[in-house]
């Protein structure tokens, strides 16, 4: 990364230190939470600490290291899988699997896990269905191992998350350079051969930056852990606050995970270290499928149906078959009209805004040299692991203390009082998403930055450019498709979280998800099923964006190996 | 002055995508962590009656520390909760005042509300024993049976440190001691047929399914069961089992718990949530209470809902409040300590 910076001549310019306050600013924005955190789990006496470390930690650790790693496994072989298939092979079907594939991104982790109890359970439809089909009456003869496990959550969470590998594999899939392929064809290399020595390690980093938020994901979900038992550090903070109303316990362990936190993104930044490798190859030819039949191509289908028929149609067909349930008992209510105006308003103020700050940050490690722009990237990035409600509770403190001192001074000044500007109101959402979603914005930008030749903006500022004319004018238009991508997932993201919204909306708010979650935390499944029905539905407006706009690359590419353009 | 004013509004309209409402005489704002559908009815009946309106946000953790954030400029009223320890845990926090009321006191008991009368319970519920219909003749008739061996693999009970079964747990505790309880945990767990998780209803519905005997669980779940409210299934879950009204291995009675509401020390609109609170003890909210989500009136003239009515009297344990409060620490840490939910 400080190697292309360097050959950028700008900055010598003055402007540049805008961008390095404005990045400044945006990490300390980011890092105010974990501070107050830290400052909490300070305060606390340390009188549950004994007790964290010789009955939670341990549990919880071990749990916690054992669902990151089997989730990286399920989520790397269904993605990078899918991604290989889709890209290097053609077989029938291929073109809607290339973006129903996207389609369990749709799908929040705590609704799959609500889903999937059902599903499972042995009164369930499935196991059901197989009793009858052995000819089994009771369940208390037969019945699968139980879902509320460990294997179960890796399961449904590598089903629904294996999408963020896919993804960023795919498109660099799509990027590589068939010759590289080719040549080792050339010398020999079969399918297979190529595949595991050629365009694995050479699609490495974009495996690790999908991975990264596979991992990130499955360590911050509360609502999907807690219903399938599994103990993870995330679980545990909630239940030494809840149950020993012990914040800073909480607080304590939440600093815990910051650590792993730290480790990921430390590890994902070093998967990425040789990213520049593939900026060469942008416009290249892309590698040329091979067409399957017969046997290769029904193994190809099914393994492109399986995560796709796991991961999306049954739970969405449970949610379809519970909502019209509930329709028909209930009726349908009108609150549901306004829930999804607030969830799509929110959503998208809040992708505008995390993407703007994310290629600030990106940006910056462009023009600024050394070693300081790429690491407040870093620290940029943390705030997508830290749990939904420690996160609430870290941006309240400090919020509601700027509000009641900006009263006080209003009130004494002027004798008017402001009352609660910042907390309690859509700013503090916003803002909540903005951190939260950052690591998002701002790995996609950079990323984006990377494949972009840097005398691109040399010429453009010989040419007359200002810095943020050659963003507007070169890069934006460049990056549009990396920028894009980043954005819907911002959005698909910010639509689904759940803890932060419940703790930090406004009185007589309600999103989606904070109904779904009303409904389902008192065990009414049928009603809660419409509202998480929309969720899906209006995340499949993007994913379906997505699926779109990640396609270009395939025309481009096609239409660059018909030309074939020398170079950039 | 102008100027300043309306960059404040300015500010205040771009800040909020919902800027609320300056409190007005006719308004209660109610941070809840009881799910709306359960007090809605109640709120929408006082709306119809007096004109005045409530608002309201659905919150999980961190009510307590929203409240206590917002300072004196939380718009809250009334913290409506569940649990005798979040109640409490409230006024550990420094964030309630004493509800004063003459109606209130002649309405609910002393030890139905805070020393200081910082809450007050509005409802109670028991942790009761469902038992299959089909498969147990004897049903268990203390929670301490539960734990003995020839249950064992026959058990079902959610998550051991879900606040309601920890409010059990700390019952003991303070009745028998922690080692004594502690002991009761690890046989109880052996016992299980699955592992501890799920909700109250899934005792009932992994009873039908034939996964386990007995278990534990709390009473209106099956009132929301067998009135068919909770859709077909659940009415055949509810219909697998019968209901026992268990005591402590001393006989004295039923573990219960509360809901209550507590009153927000900085209530911009005080004088309407106490109305709003007298108002949740009349004999008509009791009765949605008791009707709508079958839990036991505090009120002594209210009625018991018929199928709840059903599972014999109530005799509630005497243990007091606070201290079952008090010992909720030691009881996740047993939790914890013998790894109930591992």
């Amino acid at each position: 990364m400080a190697d292309i910076a360097a050959h950028v001549p700008t900055t010598r310019l003055k402007l540049p230190g805008g961008w390095l306050l404005a990045s400044t600013l945006i990490a300390a924005l980011v890092l105010t939470p974990v501070i107050v955190l830290i400052a909490l789990a300070m305060r606390g006496s340390g009188d549950v600490w004994p007790h964290l470390v010789k009955y939670v930690l341990p549990v919880a650790l071990r749990d916690t290291a054992t669902l990151l790693a089997g989730v990286g496994i399920v989520a790397s072989l269904l993605g990078v899988g899918a991604a290989w298939l889709v890209t290097a092979y053609r077989f029938p079907g291929r073109r809607m699997f290339d973006w129903a594939l996207l389609l369990p991104l749709a799908i929040p982790t705590y609704i799959m896990a609500y889903a999937s109890l059902d599903l499972m359970h042995p009164l369930g439809p499935v196991q059901g269905a197989l009793r009858a089909l052995l000819g089994i009456e009771s369940p208390a003869d037969f019945r699968l191992p139980d879902i509320r496990s460990m294997w179960g959550a890796i399961l449904l969470f590598g089903l629904v998350l294996y999408p963020y590998v896919y993804l960023a594999t795919r498109a660099m899939f799509l990027m590589q350079s068939a010759c590289v392929i080719d040549v080792s064809r050339t010398l020999g290399a079969g399918r297979l051969a190529s595949f595991f020595r050629v365009a694995l390690p050479l699609a490495r980093p974009a495996v690790a930056v999908g991975l990264s938020l596979v991992l990130m994901e499955t360590l911050n979900d509360l609502g999907a852990s807690d219903i399938l038992g599994v103990r993870t550090l995330t679980v545990s903070i909630y239940s030494t606050w809840v149950n020993s109303s012990s914040l800073e316990g909480a607080a304590q362990i939440a600093i815990v995970m910051l650590f792993f936190v730290i480790a990921l993104v430390v590890w994902e930044r070093y998967a990425r270290r040789r990213q520049r490798y593939n900026t060469q190859a942008q416009r290249s030819r892309r590698i040329a499928a091979t067409e399957l039949s017969g046997l290769g191509a029904t193994g190809a289908i099914i393994a492109c149906f399986i995560p796709i028929l796991f991961g999306f149609l049954l739970p969405a067909g449970y949610l379809l078959s519970e909502a019209i349930k509930g329709v028909a008992f209930r009726g349908l209510s009108v609150r549901l009209l306004t829930e999804t105006w607030h969830t799509v308003l929110l959503a998208a103020t809040a992708t505008a805004v995390t993407m703007l700050l994310g290629l600030t940050l990106a940006y910056t490690t462009r023009l600024v040299r050394g070693p300081l722009p790429p690491a407040l990237v870093r620290i940029g990035s943390i705030g997508y692991a830290i749990p939904g409600t420690v996160l609430a509770v870290g941006l309240l403190v400090p919020l509601a203390s700027f509000d009641n001192a900006v009263d006080s001074v209003m009130r004494s000044w002027f004798g008017i009082s402001t009352g609660l500007l910042l907390s309690g109101t859509g700013f503090a959402l916003i803002y909540a998403y903005s951190v939260r979603f950052l690591a998002i914005s701002a790995g996609g930008a950079e990323a984006g930055f990377q494949k972009i030749s840097p005398s691109l903006d040399g010429a453009a500022r010989n040419l007359g450019e200002t810095v943020s004319g050659v963003v507007r004018r070169v890069h934006i238009p460049l990056l549009r498709p990396a920028l894009g991508g980043a954005a819907l997932l911002v959005f698909v993201d910010a639509m689904k979280e759940l803890p932060a919204t419940l703790l930090l909306r406004p009185l007589n708010f309600e999103t989606l998800a904070t109904h779904v979650y009303a409904e389902a935390s008192r065990g009414t499944y049928e009603d809660g099923a419409v509202a998480a029905l929309l969720i899906v539905l209006v995340g499949l407006i993007p994913v379906a964006l997505l699926a779109r706009a990640s396609r270009l690359p395939f025309a481009e590419g096609a239409r660059a190996g018909e030309k074939r353009p020398s170079s950039v | 002055m102008n100027l300043k004013r309306s960059l404040v509004t300015v500010a205040l309209a771009a800040t909020s995508l919902v800027p609320l409402a300056a409190a007005s005489a006719a308004e209660v704002n109610i941070y809840t962590t009881r799910e709306p559908g359960l007090i809605q009815p109640i709120l929408d009946a006082y709306t119809k009656e007096t004109g005045v309106k409530v608002n309201s946000i659905f919150v999980k953790e961190g009510l307590a520390e929203r409240v206590k954030t917002e300072g004196a400029n939380s718009p809250a009223d009334l913290m409506i909760m569940v649990d005798i320890g979040n109640l409490n845990d409230l006024v550990d926090a420094g964030i309630t005042q004493p509800i004063v009321s003459k109606k209130i006191d002649e309405a609910v008991a002393p030890h139905l509300r805070a020393k200081d009368d910082s809450w007050i319970a509005t409802t109670l519920r028991s942790r009761v024993i469902y038992s299959s219909k089909d498969r147990v003749k004897d049903a268990p008739k203390t929670y301490e049976e539960l734990a003995d061996p020839k249950y064992k693999g026959k058990v079902c009970i959610r998550a051991g440190n879900h606040p309601y079964n920890i409010g059990l747990i700390a019952n003991m505790i303070v009745k028998d001691g922690e080692e004594k309880t502690e002991k009761f945990l690890t046989d109880l767990k052996a016992n299980l047929a699955r592992k501890a998780g799920g909700g109250d209803r899934d005792v009932a519905r992994d009873i039908l399914a034939g996964i386990c005997d007995v278990g534990i669980a709390n009473s209106y779940y099956v009132g929301l069961m067998r009135s068919g409210k909770g859709g077909e299934e659940q009415l055949k879950w509810g219909e697998a089992i019968n209901v026992t009204l268990p005591t402590f291995a001393d006989g004295k009675g039923t573990h219960v718990n509360v809901s209550g509401v507590a009153l927000a020390k900085n209530a911009p609109n005080k004088d309407e949530a106490i109305k709003l609170v007298e108002f949740f003890l009349t004999p008509e909210a009791q009765k949605i209470f008791a009707e709508g989500n079958f839990e036991y009136p505090v009120t002594a003239d209210a009625e018991v809902n018929e199928i709840v009515a059903s599972f014999g009297e109530l005799k509630p344990d005497t243990t007091s409040l606070a201290e079952i409060a008090a010992a909720r620490k030691t009881a996740a840490e047993l939790v914890d300590k013998v790894g109930f939910n591992n």
